[in-house]
């Protein structure tokens, strides 16, 4: 069925009814990773690299194991050596050898907190003291930090065995870049010469840490007969069964995987670190292993995304017809390969049809942890170049720069350089929206400044499950296989709801174990509302034609003639008789005379996300003397397709800007010479705090996706795409200064003040 | 070393537990006493998930030691309620969508309850500020501030807040 339908016509859909877990959240009862606990239990603690890269010569964990109260110790010698398998899941390619390889390192370590042995004792303190006891002979090698140094020819080689892909012929020596990727439309140089007015710059982002609140944790269990249960804080519960399963070598059906609430993910969760080390711990003891990530732990062997080198040029017509782009990105990958590249080279350029385009990028190790999907992985870095390069366009055209973006962007039809047909799109209503709200005419005051930037992401569906049971008294729940990050229990509960016409109160969601629920791929790519909602809704109408059938049952009249309408059995028209309604409760209450209990799960493989377009708009001031810069105002335009739950699409908006800004203006890793992270905690990595922003107005946009029941697109990747540019692009207008840099930290700032007094001067 | 004997009020209620001399206040309540409800998102202070009130001020329960409860009344977030009845603040959090993943949410209830006893009537300046000892990664502050406000405007007893 199809509810795309205005919202007057809709009780619960587009609402803002109170999460159904949210009384556990605001009490403190709700238990995430670190909040398990089982009888017997014991605690594990990795043992971690000092430097960034070295050869293990030995691990001797003889002292380790002597120490009174540990119980087990493990290094890659207790896993087996996994062959080199790479996957594609979700949004990114998976190599199972480097996944192993990262959990525990096998021969080297690639970074500095890698890790290279764990132990499970009985007490926290004790398992610290036994970490210390395990003596790891290094042999340390040269290590490279920085992209483009790891992409010369004299740099350290991470994996002997790497020999760049996507070229031909194959290289003869290996190098660090893993990977080059391109794609073609048109012809570039003939782009280039028609073109009047060029722009171009050489941009570059620091990788960044999702710097989810929760770090990593998890707690193990495993019976002498291999039957294991996992409970963890994770994005996908499904992920964690077949990775840890993979990594140890066991069978699936062993490994029951449980998912605890999770404090913020944003990608980051969509990996195993600890829980294939925890299962080997208690094996090996024969006790529950609890494991925890500290958050220098979660800084030195957890996430980022990618930092970028980033050259963009673009030419345009006079009248502002942009009629060539070219795009060279080298991202890193962090210790093995696998950067967001891929996206990098589609997302930035995807929002203009522009008739010639050439892109190449380059996937790069280097010393550093291995990267993880962070929001939109990969289009917030290629969209600061491309939408710092469309402003400066704008400026050099005197075009203003919502027009340049309005005449040259994509609209159903448009092709994109890498092949696919934009269609069902709401780009032009989202800039139209942007135009239309008052702060976009809202006047500035002298030394304040105002930047504008779009940005995309495709969204993704996949597979899901989602089960709907009618329970005897006329409740219902509704089982999902998707951890809830950012509220979709409640978008879940409000679909079902709708679907079944009764209050949202009487459903109750659930996400359910891997034994509970069919196979579902994580909570990631801003698939869960649109899948899994998907999955939910057909369960639910599966749910409402038993429902029917047993009213038909109960009346003695063909199931035809029944309808469904306000969570009631109607007879439908004269001809079907005379009856009273029947209700959901009445039915529940009488479905075990009438074929037994009412329920329904649906598994698909949900195809036809539908792409998500955003629009921001931010004002700045930049003290001088300081070099800080002050967000002013701050508005978030985005196309949702249909906002099921509003305020949570808001805060997803929000959410997404605010971490934008942290990126934008303060985010970074520091390295010091032997490649060792100086900033690994809250205090010198610094994410932006209440009092660094101001209200962050979320405009909500729809042009419903005709693919999915309600219309609904994924909303949580967007809106990190454009604040990077929309900060930038609001100093230069405050300013004078184009900031190719970030993160535009007030040093930056401040350098690039003085260095424009200078020229000034001079 | 023998383990210290510590005699302490937690959320109204007289306690007493054993515990090592560097064992903070947060691993007490979180290990020893089964109240998980205080979170560790950093063991620095940077991040204020584990807030608690020490009588009547506000900690960071990781810098505090287990030791130092000693003869204090601690409040933590599964005292803010009364019984069934959520705290205003608590209620506000609901209503205006002001949690995602809600990890960092105890801490932030018990530092605007904190900020809320000290100053009924802040500014959304003032409580930003107040605040920035919390760190939230999905919320981008704007529900949970103005969640603050309304919760403020409620126990002052006035309407609603727009």
């Amino acid at each position: 069925m199809n509810y795309i339908v205005p919202q007057s016509e809709l009780k619960i859909v587009g609402t803002s009814p109170v999460r159904p877990d949210g009384v556990d959240k605001v009490t403190g009862r709700a238990t995430f990773g670190a909040d398990m606990a089982l009888a017997g239990m014991i605690w594990g603690k990795v043992k971690r690299s000092p430097h960034a890269h070295a050869r293990i010569v030995s691990i001797d964990t003889s002292k380790a194991m002597a120490l009174a109260g540990v119980k087990a110790v493990v290094t890659a010698a207790d896993f087996p050596e996994i062959p080199n398998e790479e996957a594609f899941v979700g949004e990114g390619p998976m190599n199972f050898r480097d996944l192993s390889r990262n959990c525990m390192a096998r021969d080297k370590a690639l970074y500095e907190g890698h890790a290279v042995a764990a132990v499970a004792a009985s007490t926290q303190a004790i398992a610290e003291q036994a970490v210390d006891l395990i003596e790891v002979t290094y042999e340390v090698l040269p290590h490279v930090i920085d992209v483009e140094a790891a992409m010369a020819p004299d740099a350290p080689v991470l994996h002997p065995d790497m020999f760049t892909a996507g070229i031909e012929p194959k290289p003869t020596r290996p190098s660090n870049i893993a990977k080059r990727v391109s794609f073609a439309k048109g012809d570039v140089d003939a782009g280039f010469a028609e073109a009047e007015v060029i722009v171009e710059g050489r941009y570059t982002t620091q990788p960044v840490h999702q710097a989810y609140i929760e770090p990593h944790a998890c707690v193990a269990q495993v019976a002498t007969d291999g039957q294991a249960q996992i409970y963890s804080s994770t994005q996908g519960q499904f992920m964690v069964r077949a990775y840890s399963a993979k990594i140890l070598g066991w069978e699936i059906a062993n490994l029951r995987s449980f998912p605890l609430e999770i404090g913020g993910g944003f990608g980051g969760k969509t990996v195993v670190y600890l829980e294939p080390l925890a299962l080997k711990l208690a094996q090996k003891s024969g006790r529950p292993v609890k494991m925890m990530m500290t958050r220098e732990d979660v800084f030195r062997a957890s996430g980022p995304t990618s930092g970028a080198v980033i050259e963009v040029k673009i030419g345009a017509k006079r009248d502002g017809a942009i009629v060539a782009a070219r795009e060279v990105l080298k991202y890193q990958a962090g210790a093995f390969a696998g950067s967001p590249i891929g996206p990098g080279c589609m997302c930035g350029l995807a929002m203009y049809d522009i008739p010639n385009v050439d892109v190449v990028g380059y996937d790069v190790v280097s010393n550093r942890p291995k990267v993880a999907a962070y929001r939109a992985p990969g289009a917030p870095i290629t969209s600061f170049a491309v939408e710092s390069a469309m402003d400066d366009l704008a400026r050099k055209l005197a075009i203003d720069p919502l027009a340049l973006r309005e005449m040259n962007g994509v609209r159903d039809g448009s092709k994109t350089h890498y092949g696919v047909t934009h269609k069902d799109i709401g780009f032009l209503p989202v800039l139209e929206a942007a135009r239309n709200h008052p702060h976009w005419k809202a006047p500035l005051k002298p030394g304040q400044g105002r930047g504008v930037a779009c940005g995309f992401w495709f969204n993704i569906g996949g597979e899901s499950s989602g089960a709907v049971h009618v329970n005897e008294d006329g409740s219902v729940s509704v089982v999902s296989g998707n951890p809830d990050i950012g509220g979709s229990r409640a978008s879940m509960a409000m679909m079902a709801a709708e679907v079944l016409g009764i209050p949202v109160e009487q459903v109750r969601p659930i996400v359910g174990d891997t034994a509970s629920i069919g196979f579902s791929f994580l909570t990631g790519g801003s698939r869960v509302t649109f899948a899994t909602g998907m999955a939910v809704t057909q369960a639910a109408e599966r749910v409402v034609e038993q429902l029917k059938t047993r009213a038909a049952q109960i009346w003695e009249i063909p199931a035809e003639a029944v309808e469904w309408k306000d969570g009631k059995a109607w007879p439908a028209g004269l001809n079907a008789g005379a009856f009273e309604p029947l209700s959901l409760a009445q039915i529940a209450l009488k479905a075990g005379r009438t074929g037994g209990p009412i329920s329904s799960e649906v598994s698909l493989n949900a195809q036809g996300a539908g792409a998500g377009f955003g629009c921001h708009i931010c004002d700045v001031e930049v003290d001088a003397e300081t070099g800080q810069v002050k967000i002013l105002r701050y508005t978030a335009v985005q196309d949702v397709g249909k906002a099921i739950h509003r305020a949570y699409v808001e805060g997803q908006i929000q959410g997404g800007a605010a971490q934008g800004i942290g990126w934008a203006l303060n985010e970074e890793y520091i390295y010091d010479t032997k490649g060792r992270m100086e900033n690994a905690g809250f205090l010198d990595y610094r994410v932006p705090v209440a009092s660094d922003l101001p209200l962050i107005e979320a405009v909500i946009v729809e042009v419903p996706n005709p693919r999915h029941p309600f219309g609904v697109r994924g909303v949580g990747e967007v809106p990190i795409v454009p604040p990077m540019a929309a900060v930038a692009n609001a100093i230069r207008s405050a300013t004078g200064l184009r900031m190719p840099d970030l993160p535009m930290s007030p040093p930056k700032i401040c350098a690039a003040l003085d260095a424009a007094a200078g020229a000034k001067a001079a | 070393m023998s383990k210290h004997h510590v005699t302490t009020t937690i959320n109204g209620e007289a306690v007493e537990f054993l515990c090592e001399t560097q064992e903070t206040l947060l691993d007490v309540l979180r290990n020893t006493l089964n109240l998980t409800g205080s979170k560790e998102g950093c063991a620095s202070g940077d991040c204020g998930a584990c807030s608690v009130i020490a009588d009547g001020t506000l900690v960071c329960s990781c810098l505090m030691l287990g030791v130092e409860a000693e003869g204090r009344s601690i409040t933590t977030v599964e005292g803010i309620a009364d019984g069934e009845k959520l705290h205003p603040i608590q209620q506000k959090f609901l209503e205006h969508a002001a949690l995602q993943c809600g990890f960092c949410t105890p801490g932030f209830i018990v530092a605007a309850k904190a900020l809320l006893d000290a100053n009924p009537n802040p500014t959304e300046e003032e409580a930003r500020y107040w605040l920035a000892g919390n760190l939230c990664r999905c919320t981008g502050y704007d529900k949970i501030i103005r969640a603050v406000m309304d919760a403020a405007a409620e126990l002052r007893g006035e309407a609603r807040a727009a």
